[in-house]
């Protein structure tokens, strides 16, 4: 799979549950290339903005979507890493503030 | 590391140590990388998620002694911290307007 692959099937799943990708092209192809690059080296899609442990389920939460997408996204109209957003974030109609690290740092196995 | 506070960079102008602990995969990461480029700041990287072992453990460390929750990127400019790439107060920290 390449990243337009990734990107078509992706954009059909997660815009039926409100969720679009980013504007920014370039920035989305390189996460998803990211994403790609971390499924060959870890065997699965973690999130590229985070360290990850190799071990599948001690990442489980972060694996793209990461589970704390869905309040990032109802908080700051943005995932982590500007990847998945809101119609409004995309359309310049909330602020595109930083994201904060919402993962527990108990989750952390580092 | 163990260099002075300060480096004169081709300019002239002193410019306080900059380090980016970061991933090779990060967006915010190569954003703040770029603009630092653009901004012809001196700097220096690390791209934790491509050291293995022991390097990895003790870098690993070096980063949580900064940010505890060690998430990247952790931009360290002279004796600030500043984590996750935030333009103003990278400026605000080299002294630029």
């Amino acid at each position: 799979m390449n990243a337009q692959q990734l990107y078509d099937m992706m954009k059909k799943v997660q815009e039926a549950k409100g969720y679009f990708f980013n504007t920014d092209r370039e920035r989305v192809m390189e996460l998803l290339e990211s994403l790609l690059l971390n499924k060959q080296r870890y065997g699965y899609m973690g999130c590229p903005c985070r360290l990850l442990s190799g071990n599948r389920d001690q990442d489980r939460d972060i694996i793209c979507p990461c589970v704390y997408s869905v309040p990032d996204i109802a908080e700051f109209g943005s995932c982590y890493c500007n990847l998945y957003v809101s119609k409004e974030w995309n359309e310049g109609k909330i602020p595109r503030d930083y994201v904060p690290e919402r993962r527990p740092p108990e989750k952390m196995p580092f | 590391m163990s260099e002075p506070d300060t480096k004169t960079p081709p300019d002239g102008k002193n410019q306080p140590d900059v380090t980016i602990y970061s991933l090779s995969t990060c967006s915010h990461c190569k954003a703040t990388k770029k603009f630092l480029g653009e901004c012809t700041i001196k700097y220096e990287f690390i791209d934790v998620d491509l050291l293995e072992g022991d390097e990895r453990k003790a870098i690993i460390e070096d980063v949580k002694k900064f940010n505890p929750r060690c998430s990247f990127p952790t931009v360290i400019i002279g004796d600030k911290v500043i984590v996750g790439y935030k333009e103003q107060e990278i400026k605000e920290a080299l002294g630029l307007k």
